[in-house]
């Protein structure tokens, strides 16, 4: 299981951006974080999820 | 009569003690946006005694911005670095201030942030905003990175709230309140979240690093 936000998901083996193609997120409006360190937008499509990974997706709406 | 340098950092000490002043007052913040955020962030942080406020904006003060930020009438049509470092100036004399009158992208903020201990993301835009948390997080992994989102509307002020994410990076706001043509900016929230966001400041040059 990876832990995305707090909420356990069936992710184990896939790339972080397969696992983004399945949300409505927008890529241009994230930073995605996995076990505590920045995970590099070039390296959304060949960093592969393991077992207990936590990920943390912020992401941004417009206002300031 | 404006005090004198030495007045202002006993009065300072008397309110803040001195270990606290001496943080703050060899502190340099950056703050990349002055609207409705950045321009309160920098006003609490220069009460605060911040020794070196560096202030990052490109555009001007409109008559669209006086509603929530903290730009006065005669001063609309200046550049918002100007205006609030004359602003600064007023309420605290012994900050300095430096101004970078530049849009920020991917190439240059490197260059631009890398004196700051802490950076206050203070953007309007969404894209903006993700741009500069991404790029700060890669490029310069010792800076404290104190960013925004979700501040816009009439709901409750008691949902605009801190959180960290990582070691250096901390989120405030209620992260899903958009500006919208239905939902505008109102001065008391993006006060609330840009106090949010200053206070955090604060508490890391303090070196009370959890929410």
């Amino acid at each position: 299981m990876v832990k995305v936000n707090g909420a356990d998901l069936d992710l184990a083996g896939k790339t972080v951006s397969a696992y983004l193609e399945t949300t409505d997120y927008d890529p241009r409006r994230i930073a995605v974080e996995r076990n505590g360190d920045i995970v590099l937008k070039s390296q959304y499509d060949v960093t592969v999820l393991e077992d207990g990974d936590r990920l943390e997706i912020v992401s941004f709406v417009g206002g300031g | 009569m404006i005090p004198s340098q030495k007045e202002w950092a006993e009065a300072l000490i008397a309110r803040q003690g001195k270990d606290l002043c001496q943080r703050f007052s060899s502190a340099a913040v950056a703050i990349c946006g002055l609207g409705g955020l950045g321009s309160n962030i920098a006003v609490a942080l220069a009460r605060a005694g911040i020794g070196k406020l560096l202030l990052i904006d490109h555009d001007r003060v409109d008559i669209t911005n006086l509603h929530r930020q903290q730009y006065k009438a005669d001063q609309i049509g200046l550049f918002k670095t100007d205006a609030l470092a004359a602003i600064l100036a007023e309420i605290a004399p012994y900050t300095e201030v430096k101004t970078v009158r530049e849009k920020l992208t991917e190439k240059n903020f490197a260059e631009h942030l890398k004196e700051a201990a802490v950076v206050c993301e203070a953007f309007d835009d969404a894209e903006a905003k993700a741009m500069l948390v991404n790029g700060i997080l890669e490029q310069l992994p010792e800076c404290f990175l104190v960013a925004a989102s979700g501040m816009a509307g009439m709901d409750t002020p008691n949902t605009i709230r801190t959180r960290k994410i990582t070691k250096r990076f901390y989120l405030c706001g209620d992260e899903v309140s958009e500006v919208s043509d239905a939902m505008g900016l109102v001065a008391p929230r993006v006060m609330l979240c840009a106090a949010h966001q200053a206070q955090i400041v604060l508490r890391i040059l303090a070196g009370e690093y959890e929410v």
